[in-house]
């Protein structure tokens, strides 16, 4: 089991204009590689950092929204922006709109028990005019509801369904949010830390199947 | 993408077919269960039907659903690395590979090009047998019942190929994080060379029976039409979006393993139908082949493991990572917290997200048509319910 | 008693037109048995010509090289238990493969293997084969609903649709062959002198009015004959519910049509009013077109030479096959457990050499040839039957219709209106002379 004391979070800078970044104009879609592999030091590998991103797009936002974009950063070439929960719905479709983000890669969550707000829900999309992608984070709480987006890009009614039957977070706007691959009556969302690896719905298995799960 | 029915618990009565009384009499629900010839593997469409015409379909996933998701949150990097290969279990090289080069990055090394090399010649191997067995199994829905056996003979080779190299036919576990598992044997590339020369003529076999065949053109043209907006809109990647026309593929848009070295093109279709899909599968048969000839040819020497570290401990991050394997854009996220166990691996699976276009391309069809579709859209349950 | 036996078999007349019904069932009996015969030959040979075409062997163990396939296939049907559905109609459900098979061998009362070997020879011979095989498909939509279920119910519509659509291309087909029997002129190109012959619609006498023009019909009057049989060719394997036209049997799609619900020997018959039924339109096209029992170049290689030579073919026929059993024989592998089969396959190219050389004795040759060029006809056909299946994909519903509505039909009331035309050619130019002198 992941251990989560040993730092789960992205460590956010604390002010990623304090440091004195290479400034890059347009986003290109070379990857702006952070410092490569440094050769491992004897008292501990210094590995890659997330450097903080700079382009046009995100300095623009910044502009707009303020304090709402918590954090733009590159990590091993790929970018991406972490933002509050409420003005994601108007950022994804700015990224639509205005940025030519046509292709939404994946829908996805990630749960960390440990934290105030333990969700991460992240988009990921691509653009294909740029050849770039980038990915939008953000922050729910635990029963916080997320705005859907199956009317910017319609492959994200099963991407969200999924996520809604692995995790339990509900898409507020989706046509039909039920469970995906797990059976419609089953209790418990299976990828949250709490839900172990063998753990079963019990219940449902002993309806619906006629045995005693042998777990 | 709304509800064909009021629900689906109601289908447990519904099963026979008999039209409820809350429908209109003209309409049938018809439930190609888990268990059909035709669905590769355990889906289920409920087909809203008037007649012969469809009104609307739902698919049920999730028969074959083994959390492995949550089972790599459990395993160490390289304990994972198995797990991978029985998703896409047809092309099990691919998922592989997508897997060792997302660790590779979030670790920030590279793999050797000795290993690439021999990376890109068993991806490609494994793109034509995938296609191959797609080939076979369509062409058998739509009722060619002898292209499967002339594709299936021909896999057999690309499949003995595999089983020198690894041991293992169908499920390799051919590569590891840092490079190859194992050094090629005596003769792979002799072997590889003879199986391009002996494959070639048979694309042009497979193409013979069916390419010109009227029944064939007429069974697939028009059929399952998905257009390239529809298609970028519904995230629909692989054959089938080239098949609509857009010209995207990952190994020349965002190039990983070493094909920036090759030359090759990326065929595309016109009108994204059944039967561009079924050229432009064939056109990628041979364009894999093209790869598969120059990479042999110029297979570096050197070692084929990059120095890892013997436990694999990447920092703490994230990383999207993600190949053009046959059936699609298949991505890996996965989030390092600094320990030897991911803290979650996301599988982006290419079936999955074309199996959601099948409800667009199938309204107004026929039922007939429906298969075809499917078949078309070439899915493999193991992608689609991980 | 003895004479009454023996007095059928002077006379040159079918056993219905001599009134004797003792050789009648006698050759109702050989009729069932050799349809018998040859549905079990054809089961084997479909499996094994489909295996080979598809890059395999096909049944190899129960017999040497599969050819005791079909008796096994048969005693498991016999033995396997019958299920019938709970809710379905008991009677109908009975009756409905009892009807099936009951059509399919009726038809064959009237097919001639020879100048006058046909159980009887109804001046309405053809009409009576089309007719009979039509009630076919009332055993099919019965089978269908009876199963009370949907899927038989969609394959039993289907294929009733299906075959009633295809049974109009058939008649019009079948209506410019009997026009061509009409024409008293000789050779493809002839059509009558002073007025026409009198056409008839008995199948003896559409072979001997092919005798008669020196020709077969599927040459006559070129293309036109050859179109016409290309029609029959094409609605045939539609009628009989054959790859490309197998929608209503389909596996991929409603797993097995109308005879989803059917086990055991009631599936079993259903299966062998298929390949009776073949035999039985492979009968009528050869009989129409390809000159029936006639052998080939009966005017062209005529003189007692060439009918001596064309007469040495059945017993070839046999020892080619004979030396092809001896041949595998001796392939088979030198292995202890296949002791058994390599004598039986040996026994059996004995067999086989036996016939040959039976068929060579000079009064065996002249009763059998008429038989042997009929059956090697409608062998050829089964054998394109086949070539078919494990060619073509499968017609979807809607663009069979199509075919056979929009296709079929047209071209076939073409062909018979030039036929016709053609065929009255000289009254009508005469008619047209008329009238210009008149005006």
């Amino acid at each position: 089991m992941p251990d989560d004391a040993k730092g789960n979070d992205q460590p956010v800078s604390p002010a990623p204009s304090a440091k004195p970044a290479a400034e890059k104009p347009a986003a290109p879609s070379a990857p702006g590689a952070p410092a490569a592999a440094k050769p491992p030091m004897p008292a501990k590998p210094a590995g890659p950092v997330p450097e903080p991103w700079d382009a046009e797009m995100v300095r623009a936002l910044k502009q707009r929204y303020g304090s709402g974009i918590k954090e733009a950063s590159v990590y091993l070439g790929q970018k991406y922006v972490v933002v509050d929960s409420s003005i994601v719905l108007d950022i994804l479709r700015g990224m639509r709109d205005d940025h030519q983000f046509d292709y939404c890669v994946d829908v996805t969550a990630v749960h960390y028990p440990k934290r105030e707000q333990p969700f991460d829900l992240i988009w990921i999309l691509y653009s294909f005019h740029k050849n770039e992608r980038i990915r939008v984070k953000t922050l729910l709480a635990d029963g916080q509801p997320a705005p859907s987006v199956f009317e910017l890009w319609p492959t994200t009614d099963w991407l969200e369904r999924e996520c809604f039957d692995m995790f339990g977070i509900k898409f507020e706007g989706h046509p039909d949010l039920k469970r995906i691959l797990l059976p419609d009556e089953w209790k418990g969302h299976p990828l949250r830390k709490e839900y172990g690896i063998i753990q079963q719905d019990n219940e449902w298995v002993n309806i619906n199947l006629g045995i005693e799960s042998g777990q | 993408m709304t509800d064909v029915t009021k629900s689906t618990t109601s289908f447990y009565e519904e099963d026979t077919g008999k039209t409820g009384t809350f429908l209109d009499a003209n309409e049938l629900i018809l439930n190609m269960g888990p268990q059909h010839p035709s669905t590769h593997g355990v889906l289920r469409v409920i087909l809203k039907l008037d007649g012969e015409k469809v009104l609307g379909t739902e698919c049920i996933i999730g028969y074959l659903h083994r959390g492995v998701e949550k089972i790599a949150e459990n395993r160490t990097y390289t304990m994972f690395n198995p797990y991978v290969d029985r998703m896409d279990y047809v092309a099990a090289v691919s998922n592989g590979l997508g897997y060792c080069e997302a660790v590779e990055k979030l670790l920030n090394i590279e793999a050797p090009p000795r290993a690439n090399y021999i990376r890109v010649i068993l991806t490609e191997l494994n793109r034509i047998a995938s296609h191959q067995l797609w080939l076979g199994t369509h062409a058998l829905d739509i009722g060619a019942i002898t292209p499967l056996f002339y594709t299936f003979r021909d896999r057999e080779e690309i499949l003995k190929i595999y089983e020198k190299f690894c041991g293992a036919r169908l499920t390799t576990h051919a590569f590891r994080i840092g490079g190859c598992s194992y050094e090629t044997y005596d003769g792979f590339e002799d072997n590889v060379k003879k199986f391009v020369k002996f494959v070639t003529p048979k694309i042009d076999e497979y193409e013979e029976l069916l390419t010109t065949n009227r029944i064939w053109v007429e069974r697939t043209k028009g059929v399952g039409i998905l257009s390239g907006p529809d298609a970028i809109a519904l995230g629909v990647t692989g054959p089938v979006l080239r098949a609509a026309g857009v010209k995207w593929d990952l190994r020349k848009a965002q190039p990983y393993a070493c094909y920036k070295e090759f030359d090759f093109e990326i065929p595309i279709g016109e009108n994204g139908d059944t039967y561009d899909r079924y050229l432009v599968r064939i056109a990628e048969m041979r364009q894999s082949l093209r790869i598969i000839s120059q990479a042999v040819e110029k297979i570096p020497d050197g070692p084929i493991m990059a120095k890892v570290p013997k436990v694999i401990k990447p920092p703490v991050g994230e990383i999207y990572h993600s190949i053009e394997a046959p059936k699609g854009e298949l991505g890996y996220f996965i989030v390092s917290d600094g320990s030897t166990q991911p803290y979650r691996v996301r599988v982006r699976p290419p079936s999955f997200v074309n199996l959601q276009a099948l409800d667009k391309m199938v309204r107004g069809m026929l039922v007939a048509d429906v298969v075809a579709v499917i078949g078309t859209l070439d899915i493999v349950l193991g992608e689609v319910d991980r | 008693m003895l004479e009454y036996i023996t007095n059928y078999l002077n006379s040159n007349l079918t056993p219905g037109q001599a009134g004797n019904i003792f050789w009648a069932v006698v050759y109702i009996l050989l009729i069932f048995a050799g349809v018998s015969a040859a549905v079990i030959l054809m089961n084997w040979g479909e499996r094994k010509a489909l295996a080979h075409m598809q890059v395999r062997l096909g049944p190899m163990r129960v017999g040497p090289h599969g050819l005791l396939q079909p008796f096994a296939d048969a005693l498991k049907l016999l033995l396997k238990e019958d299920i019938a559905p709970s809710e379905a109609d008991k009677m109908v459900f009975w009756v409905a493969p009892l009807i099936v098979v009951v059509t399919a061998f009726t038809t064959f009362i009237v097919v001639p293997f020879g100048q006058t070997h046909a159980v009887t020879d109804m001046n309405i011979g053809i009409l009576f084969m089309l007719g009979v095989s039509s009630l076919g498909v009332l055993g099919i939509v019965t089978a269908g609903w009876a199963s009370n279920s949907h899927f038989p119910l969609m394959g039993g519509l289907r294929s009733s649709a299906q075959m009633v659509s295809y049974e109009i291309a058939m008649g019009l087909a079948v209506i410019s062959a009997v026009l061509m029997t009409s024409f008293s002129g000789v050779g493809p190109f002839g059509v009558g002198g002073e007025g026409t012959g009198s056409g008839t619609l008995s199948m003896i006498g559409i072979v001997q009015a092919q005798q008669a023009q020196h020709v077969w019909f599927v040459f006559k009057l070129f293309p036109l004959g050859l179109i016409a049989f290309g029609i029959f060719a094409i609605a045939m394997v539609a009628e009989t519910n054959r790859a490309p036209f197998d929608l209503p049997e389909a596996e991929s799609e409603l797993v097995a049509g109308f005879h989803t619900e059917y086990s055991g020997f009631r599936w079993s018959l259903f299966f062998l009013a298929e390949y009776a039924a073949m035999v039985a339109v492979s009968s009528i096209a050869v009989t129409l077109w390809l000159g029936g029992w006639l052998r080939p170049f009966t005017y062209w290689l005529s003189g007692s030479g060439w009918d001596t030579a064309f007469s040495l073919f059945p017993g070839l026929t046999f020892l080619v096959l004979a030396g092809f059993t001896f041949f595998n024989t001796v392939r088979m592998p030198k292995h202890p457990a296949l002791k058994i089969q390599t004598v039986g396959l040996g026994v059996f190219g004995a067999i086989l050499g036996v016939v040959g050389l039976l068929l060579f004795v000079p009064g065996v040759r002249e009763r059998i040839q008429d038989i042997y060029w009929f059956s090697i006809k409608v062998a050829v056909f089964m054998y394109l039957y086949i070539w078919y299946r494990g060619t073509f994909p499968r017609y979807r519903f809607d663009q069979l219709m199509k075919l056979g509505w929009k296709v079929l039909l047209p071209v076939g009331f073409g062909v018979l209106i030039a036929t016709g035309l053609i065929g009255l050619s000289d009254q009508l130019l005469e008619w047209v002379k008329g009238v210009m002198h008149w005006a």
